[in-house]
């Protein structure tokens, strides 16, 4: 007899950073009442600001691998300068932030005096939020790659704990951009939040996002956060996705209040009474 | 000389800050490095005058000489090669270009062909002449760093270029900004704002270039990014108070010194402090 | 007929994958005798490219089909050129061992 209880995995998402995605993402933690919750946004990780969770766990990720040339061997052939094709070698040594991790000048090098080796990118993080709900996250170390591969593990163990702990939702805060991190964020997904605001940036990079995720084949409805801000470009992107065939689920109003709550470190719901509130209420209640 | 503006923060005004410089400062060239989304040209709506496109090298497998012994998938580090019974796929959005499977198989049956994964575009606009450079990723293409190389090879030398970089601070965000001359920081009066910023700060520090905050959206009920900036020596070069009309004129493409005029005296009041610094850089022995 | 399931586990009595990529094992079944065996999916600490190194491995086990819950374009296009047989739509809460009597019985 199989399970009645619906399972739904929520990925938001952006394509231009600033729309209100992670403020959003924090809202409808709260209005979960039985989630698993994972900020994929691993290049700038905000969500934990508004969640403010309790680490149990903080697990080092090792992304690509780097080279690092062994001052000793080195007989300096110069024959690593002149294959590596990314400028990431000067003077017989290695730029750790434009070597890519190919591999080449390792594989070519007479002298063998070239290591090659995964490095630690960033770390992740096991946490608890309010309830007890699980929330992951991680950071990348400056300068790392957008890393997808993060991404899927982050997911890996958010899932994991949406099956073993028998939750209602999966939310993932995903990361803005089109690039490959996304497409990490969005496996196995239900639904795909994407919010945007009313200014003609937003509405160029709502297209480009779009036109990624229709390869997905994944249900798509769009948020338009402050949308008063330009009610002319609102009623562009109503009629765009219109043509589309994606629904607008909402439309919330430009609020102060929402600000002032951000700053004081508190999220949307904290001020139920607010527009903005009400209106993201009725968002999650249509999901 | 090369300013770039970048943000740890998507959505903070990094782009109307880089062009209301670029538009203050006298024969500047506005240089967008967004390139998964550019939006400058949203909001100087420059005459393009040239195009042109922008390559990678990708292998091509010669199959009169291919045995199918793998070699070339055992070595790919990006796992874009992969060899099936009889035939060889190269997925070319995960290739790096590196040229490592071409030069080890032992069958010499691959050889390398350009892909198109984007283009620059180069043209003026006709309010305060400036020259405008931008380069567009293809969707689903991952080589933005590739691609942003390729743009920033555009500067032109004796002139004031103000690169407008990817938002984050992953590999793209290091790529636009490594040995620029000076970085701007945005960021904005909320906690995300001040998250961001800290990671921003640890790149910058990281690549040794000097840089300065502007906070856009600033308001006063978020005292912990002014402490911050003070308490750290950062130096705060401008702050631009929030105006709800601003957001208007920005949602239907109207730069900053566009909507507030008076501003323009600050932004030129800002780049001469920069060159000072710059200048002062280049006197100090040894670099 | 060999068959590749996504597995969370070694055994029919494990729960199955609904990645492909990224899934932990490979669950192979050969329909006529009935022959079970597993392996461990070696693409799925990949940093990138996981989809199409998982279709690789999969070829070479010689498997003619593949079922999952999705596949993402990139393997999508690797099992085809390597001649072997998609079916999606697996769900979580099902049992390796569900899985195949649900094909099987072409309730998939």
């Amino acid at each position: 007899m199989e399970n009645e209880r619906t399972k739904r995995q929520l990925v938001i998402l952006s394509g231009k950073g600033g729309t209100g995605k992670t403020t959003l993402a924090a809202a409808f933690s709260r209005l979960a009442e039985n989630g698993v919750i994972t900020d994929c946004d691993v290049d700038a990780a905000d969500l934990f600001i508004l969640l403010k969770p309790e680490t149990k766990e903080e697990i080092p990720f090792f992304g690509g691998k780097k080279a690092s040339i062994n001052k000793v061997a080195c007989t300096r052939c110069g024959l690593c300068m002149q294959i590596c094709r990314f400028d990431a070698i000067k003077d017989y040594l290695v730029d750790d932030i434009l070597c890519e991790g190919c591999g080449f000048c390792f594989r070519v090098c007479p002298d063998e005096a070239i290591e090659f080796n995964k490095v630690i990118s960033g770390n992740y993080y096991d946490c608890r939020i309010a309830n007890d709900a699980e929330f992951l996250y991680a950071k990348l170390l400056p300068g790392e790659g957008n890393s997808g591969k993060l991404v899927a593990e982050l997911k890996k163990k958010a899932s994991g704990y949406f099956e073993r702990n028998k939750r209602d939702w999966f939310i993932v805060d995903g990361p803005p951009g089109i690039g490959c991190p996304v497409n990490a964020s969005l496996s196995g997904a239900d639904v795909v939040v994407l919010i945007t605001e009313p200014t003609l940036s937003g509405l160029h990079d709502l297209k480009r996002i779009i036109k990624l995720i229709q390869s997905f084949k994944i249900q798509v409805a769009v948020v338009i956060n402050k949308f008063d801000l330009n009610e002319e470009i609102t009623e562009s992107i109503e009629t765009f996705l219109g043509i589309e065939g994606i629904p607008v689920k909402g439309k919330i109003p430009f609020d102060e209040r929402v600000l002032f709550a951000l700053q004081q470190g508190k999220d949307i719901m904290d001020v139920p009474e607010s527009n903005a509130a009400k209106e993201i209420r009725t968002i999650w209640n249509s999901l | 000389m090369i300013i770039s503006v970048a943000s740890g923060k998507g959505g903070t005004g990094k782009t109307t800050i880089a062009v209301s410089l670029a538009l203050s400062v006298q024969h500047s060239v506005y240089i967008d490095c967004d390139v998964e989304e550019p939006n400058g040209h949203i909001l100087l709506e420059p005459v393009i005058s040239t195009q042109q496109y922008v390559t990678k090298r990708l292998p091509k497998i010669d199959f009169d000489r291919c045995t199918f012994c793998s070699k070339c998938s055992e070595l790919c580090e990006f796992n874009a090669i992969i060899v099936l019974k009889s035939d060889v796929m190269v997925f070319e959005d995960m290739c790096h270009g590196c040229g490592v499977c071409s030069y080890f198989c032992p069958e010499h049956a691959i050889i390398e062909v350009e892909k198109n994964i984007g283009e620059i575009r180069k043209g003026s606009t006709k309010s305060e002449p400036i020259d405008f450079i931008d380069g567009t990723l293809n969707i689903g293409e991952m080589s933005a760093t590739q691609l942003i190389r390729q743009v920033r090879k555009e500067a032109l030398p004796d002139r004031t270029n103000i690169l407008d970089a990817p938002p984050g601070t992953s590999c793209s965000m290091v790529a636009a900004v490594k040995d620029t001359d000076y970085c701007i920081l945005v960021t904005e009066s909320t906690p995300f704002g001040l998250n961001d910023l800290r990671l921003a700060i640890q790149v910058v520090r990281l690549l040794g270039v000097p840089f300065g905050v502007i906070i856009n959206k600033y308001d006063d009920h978020f005292p912990a990014l002014d402490y911050h900036c003070s308490s750290e020596g950062i130096p705060v070069l401008l702050k631009i108070p929030f105006d709800r009309k601003v957001a208007e004129y920005y949602s239907r493409g109207i730069p900053l010194v566009h909507a507030m005029p008076q501003l323009k005296e600050s932004f030129r009041r800002l780049f001469e402090q920069i060159q000072l610094v710059v200048q002062r850089k280049e006197m100090i022995p040894g670099r | 007929m060999k068959i590749a399931i996504t597995s969370t586990g070694l055994s029919l009595d494990s729960f199955v994958s609904e990645k492909f990529g990224r899934c932990s094992y490979f669950v192979l079944f050969e329909t006529q005798t009935k022959a079970m065996n597993s392996i461990v999916n070696s693409a799925e600490t990949l940093e990138h490219g996981a989809g199409p190194k998982a279709a690789q491995l999969i070829i070479q086990q010689n498997v003619d089909l593949v079922l999952t819950g999705a596949v993402g374009g990139n393997a999508e296009e690797a099992l085809k050129t390597g001649g072997v047989k998609i079916v999606t739509g697996l769900k979580s809460n099902m049992k390796v061992s569900e899985a195949i009597d649900l094909y099987l019985n072409s309730k998939l």
